[in-house]
């Protein structure tokens, strides 16, 4: 087989694409590889469930609230208790914060340029400051809606970046009036920034149609939290599985318990694993995470604006699933504008004020899981400890990691589509990036690894020899 | 991503310098004659190395980035522990990426600070640096002067 090179940037972490031609000169196979590993799961061995928000909410510069939130809840199960009300509300305040800020820095900075700037648009300019030069307005609302998440997060554990304020039983510290306040004030522009940003993608949507048929349109499960009434939900309830018509496939199952349905495959060619949903078997257990398969599994949002958005989105596929992964852009906008309904609300909620935040208790069980919907999709944190709470064993599963099937169908869609003769040119290459970056993946996460790269496509004949590499120069 | 919020200072800075490479930009190969470059990360694998060195070659200042930069932080906690046994926990007993160098590169023995492998010009520490930090580092690169950092912008974590 032949095969082609592609490295991607303007997405977080590092990784390759590589295409293979048959004899024929056609798409025989496309693969998404991620270079990175940092093994995580091992160097946590020794270490105490008590350090663990802090040690992997190094995992990540993007979410590592999640991993903070997901590790303190996993430490929950350890120490056997619930944390107060309080402290489960300002969780929830600070993860949708993450949600705005990581949805924002997704579109905004990393894929408006593609957007609005056009795919085939001059490459050297094709980022947050051509889209500055471009629409200086958008792209300062961008950045402004971004740092309001930011801001929430800063609020509640006084950094921006890995805070160290979730703890195994609640969280550090509550709310200060003053900081709510703050918050409280600068709503209006975020809600209105989030809006705008929908709309503009619901206008503009029809110009995109040859990319929404490309990007990873394929029939799929989706595998999401909902809440017990089948409510939208990123912190609590149970896993539901849906098939593209938006049939449950399964529901109610324990998060705790997911190694009775989720396995977990190791292929030599890539640091990230590759899930699968054990009823179906590998890889045709392929399912999809993160916005789109929340979008998909819920029953509803809960909130009026975000509900509104949510029978649009339906629309456009007849009420059955979204099945295009271009669409976890739409997905996340509509996200955003959840997340800044149920912000109001817990700013306007008295009891985030309050200093009832923390379940104080010892070792109490030897095996926790904790689970959570970050950004991207669900992310399990899964830990065996001593009587000490030192750590014996962990496993992660992690939001980018349940894409991965998904991520690999996609490239090799787009590859199928515009690949032209044995050359990658530039459409082709940006196209390819784009398909990733839909799923906006965090890589760092995924491999639980640190660094920011780009990625690269590598194209190979039939017997192995590269026939093109790209490395797009300047 | 500490660096992004530097927020609309980031508008202001894009009319002083030009970024020619980066994980936001679509610039792939790492330019000759560069004169300031941020590396973030600790040095984990063989293309890790490759790129730091390229890059050492073509700029004039190089900054270690953050404490996984100036450290090795929290991706050398691995180092104790041979390599293939970091690979095979986390991957089991089969085919495990990272072993050998092949469509993913080869993880290395131990992860590095950046200055282990090359000549570091400047560090800013923090996990990660806060906003404010960088840009008074920022600001002293840009007026051409050897950025102090005293006191509290001095600290880890």
């Amino acid at each position: 087989m032949r095969e082609i090179k592609v490295p991607v940037t303007r997405i977080e972490g590092h990784g390759l694409i590589t295409i293979d031609l048959d004899r024929g000169g056609k798409v025989a196979r496309a693969r998404f590889h991620v270079t990175e590993g940092r093994g995580f799961e091992r160097f946590c061995q020794g270490r105490t469930v008590w350090e663990m928000p802090g040690i992997t909410a190094r995992i990540c510069g993007i979410c590592p609230v999640s991993h903070l939130l997901c590790s303190a809840k996993a430490g929950d199960a350890i120490l056997a208790v619930r944390p107060p009300r309080p402290a489960n509300k300002l969780r929830r305040l600070m993860n949708l914060g993450q949600y705005v800020q990581s949805h924002a820095l997704s579109f905004f900075h990393l894929s408006s340029p593609d957007l609005l700037l056009g795919w085939d648009s001059d490459p050297k300019a094709r980022n947050v400051f051509g889209l500055a030069q471009a629409t200086p307005q958008l792209a300062l609302d961008g950045i402004r809606l971004r740092a309001y998440g930011q801001e929430i997060i800063a609020a509640l554990g006084e950094k921006k970046v890995h805070p160290a304020w979730a703890v195994p039983g609640g969280v550090h510290s509550p709310l200060a009036a003053e900081a709510r306040d703050r918050l409280a004030a600068k709503f209006p522009e975020a809600m209105r920034i989030a809006q705008d940003a929908l709309s503009l993608y619901e206008n503009q949507m029809s110009g995109w149609a040859d990319e929404v048929a490309a990007f990873g349109d394929f029939p799929s499960l989706f595998m999401s939290l909902v809440g017990a009434d089948g409510t939208w939900e990123h912190h609590e309830g149970r896993i539901r599985f849906v098939d593209a018509e938006r049939r449950i496939v399964a529901d109610g199952l324990d998060p705790a318990r997911y190694p009775e349905y989720i396995g977990e495959a190791v292929e030599g060619w890539s640091y990230l694993k590759f899930p699968y949903f054990q009823d179906a078997g590998y890889p045709d257990g392929l399912y999809r995470v993160g916005p789109l398969a929340r979008l998909n599994c819920c029953d509803r949002i809960g909130s009026p604006l975000a509900d509104a958005a949510l029978a649009r989105f339906r629309a456009t596929a007849d009420g059955k699933a979204v099945t295009s992964s271009f669409h976890y852009h739409y997905a996340r906008l509509i996200e955003i504008v959840a997340a800044l309904e149920r912000i109001a609300a817990y700013l306007d909620d008295p009891e985030t004020l309050s200093a009832r935040v923390r379940a104080e208790a010892g070792v109490n069980e030897l095996e926790g899981v904790g689970v959570h919907e970050a950004p991207r999709g669900t992310l399990f944190h899964h830990y065996w400890v001593d009587e000490g709470g030192v750590l014996t064993r962990a496993n992660l599963i992690v939001s980018t990691g349940h894409n991965n099937l998904a991520m690999n169908r996609t490239v090799t869609q787009i590859a199928h589509r515009y690949l032209d003769g044995q050359k990658i040119r530039e459409g082709l290459l940006n196209r390819l990036e784009g398909g990733i970056r839909a799923y906006d993946p965090c890589l760092s996460c995924s491999v639980h690894a640190v660094g920011q790269m780009p990625l690269k496509v590598v194209l190979r004949g039939p017997g192995g020899e590269v026939l093109d590499e790209r490395a797009r120069d300047a | 991503m500490s660096f992004l919020d530097l927020d609309e200072r980031l508008l202001e800075l894009a009319a002083k310098a030009e970024l020619v490479y980066s994980p936001i930009v679509d610039i792939k190969e790492y330019p000759d004659d560069v004169d300031v470059v941020l590396v973030e990360g600790a040095v984990g694998n063989s293309e890790h190395r490759h790129l730091l060195e390229e890059i050492r070659r073509k700029t004039r200042i190089l900054v270690a980035f953050g404490d996984c930069a100036v450290t090795g932080n929290v991706p050398s906690l691995r180092n104790p522990i041979p390599r293939e046994e970091v690979l095979r926990a986390v991957y089991g007993d089969g085919d495990a990426p990272g072993l050998e160098e092949g469509d993913v590169p080869k993880l290395l023995p131990q992860a590095l600070p950046l200055h282990a492998v090359v000549t570091v010009d400047r560090f800013l520490p923090g996990c990660p640096p806060p906003a404010d930090r960088i840009w008074k580092f920022i600001q002293g690169l840009l007026a051409g002067k050897r950025p102090e950092l005293v006191g509290a912008d001095l600290r880890f974590g």
